[in-house]
């Protein structure tokens, strides 16, 4: 059999570097799990804990899993590049219907309807 | 360089071109995303995350990727060094792992169907079925191409466009991992919320 006898450098650094990234990201798995169901904090700051630890499991996950960083710099400006198209599209939605729903809050569909007829520019 | 830097580099213009296409997919689920969180509230009348979800059973669905995240990184290890059952072993256990969160997504979206909270029903359930199941229409696409590849390693020898294959393929499953983390941390636990 052909096989291919490639990298035998840094062999056992790779394995711990996966058992690592699945242990961390099973336990921030289950710490998000349990502090929702459980209800540990107020509502705003269990949402704002769960943000955190997403983006916790993200950075696991491109270091542990992707290796992300341990070779060419195109990955990480399209990583960015992608990132800052992200948080637009996201932030921008929500911040735009937020404001939008917060001005037509005290309307009735007619009454909103009436009032995109008329001023138009919105 | 070394020579570990230099198949580190060829490894990396090996693998750009998928990356890149990764980046894109992730644009458009962040749409799906941002559409959600604007759709979140809008349940004419009906449920919402809260009542819908079963956190538990999506908490194993999560687990089950995780898991098999790890396991198709064991199978790229073992061909980098060419252990070809080490590989072909890894690599199924990723692929019954990876039909087996499919499935239970399935079975989540039949309950929900047959107790009448279909797409059709609000904004809401529209843009989670659109959300999820284009999650899953990705990984079913993953466990086709991991098929191909299975196969492909038990039928003829082990080569390195085998090894190189593997790699993209690993790259996409990762991918998909992370999109998961966001939909159980976004979709489950925070529309879940009470």
């Amino acid at each position: 059999m052909n096989e291919p006898k490639l990298d035998h450098s840094h062999s056992s650094a790779k394995y711990i570097s996966y058992v690592i990234g699945f242990v961390l990201s099973i336990a921030t798995t289950l710490l998000a799990y349990l502090s929702v169901v459980y209800e540990t904090l107020p509502k705003e700051t269990l949402l704002y804990v769960v943000v955190v630890i997403a983006i916790i499991q993200l950075v696991v996950q491109l270091v542990f899993f992707l290796h992300l960083g341990r070779g060419s710099r195109w990955k990480v400006i399209s990583l960015l590049f992608a990132l800052l198209i992200i948080v637009i599209v996201v932030v921008g939605s929500l911040w735009i219907m937020y404001n939008l729903d917060y001005n037509m809050m005290n309307m009735t569909p007619d009454q909103m309807t009436q009032y995109m007829k008329e001023n138009e520019g919105i | 360089m070394t020579r570990a830097e230099e198949q580190v580099a060829t490894h990396e213009k090996k693998t750009l071109g998928l990356w890149i296409y990764l980046m894109t997919d992730s644009v458009l689920f962040a749409a799906l995303f941002a559409t959600f969180a604007v759709l979140r509230t809008a349940t004419a009348g009906g449920p919402g995350g809260p009542e819908l979800f079963d956190l538990p059973f999506v908490l194993i669905e999560t687990i089950i990727l995780l898991t098999s995240s790890f396991t198709i990184g064991m199978a790229l290890l073992g061909s980098v060094r060419g252990y070809k059952k080490q590989t072909f072993v890894w690599l199924f256990i990723t692929f019954v792992l990876g039909v087996t969160f499919l499935s239970m997504e399935l079975y989540e979206f039949m309950v929900l169907i047959g107790e009448g909270y279909g797409p059709q029903q609000s904004a809401f359930l529209s843009s989670y079925f659109t959300l999820v199941a284009t999650h899953g229409v990705h990984i079913a696409i993953g466990l086709i191409w991991m098929a191909v590849v299975i196969v492909r390693l038990w039928r003829h020898n082990f080569k390195k466009t085998d090894v190189n294959r593997l790699a993209l393929l690993g790259l996409f499953w990762h991918f998909l991992d992370i999109i998961w983390i966001f939909i159980f941390s976004f979709v489950y636990l925070i529309g879940g919320m009470a």
